[in-house]
């Protein structure tokens, strides 16, 4: 055979065998979470906060945990929009192409990107005990925050680069100010874009323990209040997993399951919501 | 042919970093005719219509010195807002570039940001500008479907009907028709023919038997400099430059 035909189908070999690795985890996890959880699923698991013994395999649910993640990650995301949408606006609108501070702001989002979540976790900590805040939904958002503040911005920077210069120069030829063209025509033009920006920064939120490990604390109630500490199903699973109790450590893995299923359902939505928003899109 | 001057140009110099784009041109542009600029890519043509509405000064490390005058104001006086000066000119790019929304938004967006929120005013504004530039009768019934979806030659048109709703004094043209097939370039030309009694209409083109087509008045520009201006009889058929005179033969290029 001939050396290059040899080549293609090495190379060929390569992907297929990256895809299954990454499609065989996929459906690993999700196996494993299903046949695992799925026996101690049940509609108190969802609909009840633990009861007394809950963790010794007693009766309850966690509620407590599926309402305080998807306020802490709702309420992180949130607040990270706010951060990233006025520095990538900033960063590709208003600064001057190629200057330091711009490439500065970008190599700070890579270097922010790789730092653990656990020292978000304690770098929040730190701040709280320097306002005196003990560990609350507040604390944990933003811990939270603070982590997917990088990711969401350089994903939602490298959408809103992708917008032809063209298109804004149609706008300021209309007189518009960089203000009305960033937000009445940049953020419409990259929003599917910020969309899944968002979209990421939600998931690797609600996804992650150890940044809310001291910042939000644990608690058998819903939180009622943003000073109150609030329960996460990542740490839910954490304790579930670390008990001895085999009909516990089922209930984690079904914990597992409806974290999945929450991340499915928003990824789906949001799918759905794109789709409905690429209409205008100039391409 | 007596012009009166819409466009006062006195020694500008455009440098882009190190590099001189435009040298010492000074030139007046007359009002309610249409002027063409003319000559070879890299000459400087696009750099002297963005001077005009200064959006020139979105690129980065730009720096220009001299007077452009419009209706008696130096618009290149660092004190003018550039949203008054380029609120009184359309422009309208090589590639057409709807705005990300329907058609309606895209000739509602100029008034809209200027001000105008009446519902009723912006469905006569829409309606008027979107006759003006010959596209109404296209898309009256599907106003709110994206401008994205119009083919290349109904989103210039667009265009056209979007500068126009601003209510400008100037048009300005870069290569307005070079994205466009034959007949889309052919409608957009007799719009500007139309449109010329009502305003001062400056365009790009390289293409010499466009200028000759439609303009009244003729700027040529050889790397930076502005070798002969005239009326388009002048300059096409008794040009007094040796340069302009190999241009229009296609000697250079």
């Amino acid at each position: 055979m001939d050396r290059r035909k040899i080549e293609e189908n090495i190379f060929k070999g390569l992907m297929n065998a990256s895809m299954l690795i990454i499609l065989a985890s996929l459906v690993f996890i999700l196996v494993t979470i299903i046949v695992r959880g799925l026996p101690a699923m049940n509609l108190a698991m969802i609909t009840q906060t633990p009861k007394g013994g809950y963790y010794l395999g007693k009766e309850g649910g966690i509620l407590n945990a599926i309402v305080g993640s998807l306020y802490l990650a709702g309420g992180a995301t949130l607040l990270a929009i706010l951060i990233s949408l006025p520095v990538v606006l900033y960063l590709n609108i208003y600064s001057k192409k190629g200057s330091r501070l711009v490439a500065f702001t970008r190599f700070s989002f890579d270097v922010l990107w790789g730092v653990p979540s656990i020292v978000y976790g304690a770098f929040g900590f730190t701040i709280m005990l320097f306002f005196g805040l003990r560990a609350s939904l507040l604390g944990g958002i933003i811990a939270v925050a603070l982590l997917v503040l990088p990711i969401m911005s350089r994903a939602m920077d490298e959408v809103i680069r992708m917008v032809p210069q063209e298109l804004l120069e149609s706008s300021y030829a209309l007189g518009a100010t960089r203000l009305q063209t960033a937000f009445k025509v940049v953020t419409r033009q990259a929003l599917p874009g910020i969309l899944t920006a968002v979209l990421i920064a939600f998931g690797r939120g609600i996804g992650d323990a150890a940044s809310v490990i001291f910042t939000a604390g644990f608690t058998d109630y819903i939180p009622y209040s943003l000073l109150r500490p609030a329960a996460t199903l990542p740490l839910a699973i954490f304790f579930q997993l670390g008990t001895p109790f085999p009909e516990v450590q089922e209930r984690a893995y079904a914990s597992a399951l409806i974290l999945t299923v929450i991340i499915l359902i928003i990824s789906i939505v949001s799918r759905i919501l794109i789709t409905r928003f690429t209409k205008h899109i100039v391409k | 042919m007596e012009f009166k001057t819409h466009i006062r140009v006195r020694n500008v110099n455009v440098f882009y970093g190190k590099e001189q784009a435009l040298k010492n041109v000074s030139v007046d542009i007359p009002d309610r005719r249409i002027t063409a600029i003319i000559g070879p890519s890299g000459c400087g043509k696009t750099t002297l219509l963005k001077s005009f509405n200064r959006l020139i000064d979105t690129t980065d490390g730009v720096r220009v010195s001299g007077e452009i005058s419009v209706d008696g104001e130096n618009i290149l006086d660092p004190k003018v807002e550039v949203t008054h000066i380029r609120k009184k000119m359309g422009l309208l790019s090589q590639k057409p570039y709807p705005l990300p929304m329907s058609i309606y938004d895209n000739v509602a967006y100029g008034p809209r940001i200027h001000g105008i929120k009446d519902k009723k005013r912006l469905d006569e504004i829409v309606e008027r500008y979107l006759r003006q530039s010959s596209l109404w009768e296209e898309v009256r019934d599907r106003l709110r479907t994206p401008a994205s979806r119009l083919s290349v030659g109904q989103q210039q048109r667009l265009c056209l009907a979007r500068g126009l709703a601003v209510e400008p004094e100037i048009i300005l043209g870069d290569e307005p028709t070079s994205a466009l097939d034959p007949s889309s370039s052919q409608r957009i030309e007799q719009r500007f023919l139309e449109l010329k009694n009502q305003y001062t209409i400056v365009i790009v083109t390289h293409i010499l038997r466009q200028a000759r087509r439609l303009a009244d008045y003729v700027i040529f520009l050889y790397l930076g400099e502005l070798i002969e201006h005239g009326t388009a009889e002048a300059i096409f058929e008794n040009p007094k430059e040796q340069m302009t005179r190999e241009y229009i033969k296609g000697i250079i290029s």
